[in-house]
């Protein structure tokens, strides 16, 4: 399945947004978003489409 | 000391994180400024966000994620939500941006979003303009501390329109209000709060200084100095002199 990770085109093997995050080796402390909308980490199992757009985002400086 | 929703820092100067030269700088900036919160932001993890946690874990300081770079509502409180999990707060510094020059808030999607977000248990501090209106507006929306610009984000300019800003202050007496962007120098924060305002928040002024922590301990020392100030009721100006020698007595030569 292609999907957008982090704006980067991918083609993975999970079907689920918890697996395409194992599968891309996204660890430790971060919020995750599908096309848009915030899900949070109870709601990592849902499915994932051809298409589907993923945020992975992290702690980072800011003012 | 300032209370924002119901709670109390244990001081008037809230500190940014981003754009110190090093871990260590920022770390020592902290300890010299005696800030009670630390800004900080949510992004595409590209190595570092681990390392960026468990500094800012050591800081002992309160955390008030931001919003930057958002341009709409609906991203805005994406990002709030998002940042709401992984720093473990409902504190959110509200950004909606409107203008790529000046960054100046789209108040409009501001006030939309704040309103999202408050009816979800965020609380929120909206970075906006002193517009009295759009302020009204945010705490109609739920918001229970208001933060206007003193000037464009890091310019350095200080407060660009005091009059606005002693206004606003005036207009909303039980409001805290942290003055946010702008401030360049420790005179400007010393004036924000001799004006009245509860805190300010600053990042490029220190993370920018030849010497960001030397840059912290003066900021922290004209916050206290510009708090004791205000408590103290200043002295109203007049345009002509006011002579502070009695009069009565004087020789006859």
């Amino acid at each position: 399945m292609r999907i957008v990770v982090n704006g980067v085109p991918r083609e993975v093997v999970a079907t689920t947004l918890a697996g395409v995050l194992e599968e891309i080796g996204i660890v430790g402390r971060f919020a995750t978003a599908v096309n848009g909308a915030f899900v949070p980490a109870a709601g990592r199992g849902m499915a994932l489409s051809e298409g589907d757009a993923v945020e992975a985002l992290a702690p980072m400086q800011g003012g | 000391m300032p209370v924002f929703y119901g709670e109390e820092l244990g001081s008037a100067l809230m500190l940014g994180t981003a754009g110190y030269p090093s871990p260590a700088v920022l770390e020592r900036a902290f300890r010299a400024s005696g800030a009670g919160v630390a800004t900080v932001s949510l992004r595409r993890e590209a190595g570092g966000g681990q390392d960026f946690w468990a500094l800012v874990q050591g800081l002992g300081v309160r955390l008030l994620p931001n919003t930057a770079g958002c341009h709409g509502a609906r991203e805005a409180v994406t990002t709030a939500q998002m940042a709401r999990e992984v720093f473990g707060t409902d504190w959110i510094k509200l950004e909606v941006i409107g203008h790529a020059d000046t960054l100046q808030p789209d108040v409009f999607g501001l006030v939309e979003a704040a309103r999202i977000l408050c009816a979800e248990g965020f609380r929120v501090f909206p970075y906006c303009t002193e517009d009295l209106i759009v302020c009204e507006r945010l705490l109609e929306a739920g918001c229970e501390v208001l933060m206007p610009w003193g000037a464009p984000i890091g310019s350095g300019i200080g407060l660009n329109n005091p009059f606005g800003l002693r206004a606003l202050r005036a207009a909303f007496p039980g409001v805290p209000m942290v003055v946010d962007a702008g401030i360049g120098l420790p005179s400007h924060a010393a004036a924000a709060m001799e004006m009245g305002y509860d805190a300010v928040l600053v990042n490029s002024a220190v993370a920018r200084a030849g010497d960001p922590a030397a840059m912290a301990g003066a900021m922290a020392d004209a916050v206290q100095a510009g708090r004791a100030a205000y408590l103290a009721d200043p002295m109203e100006r007049t345009d002509m002199a006011v002579a502070s020698t009695p009069v009565l007595g004087r020789a006859f030569l």
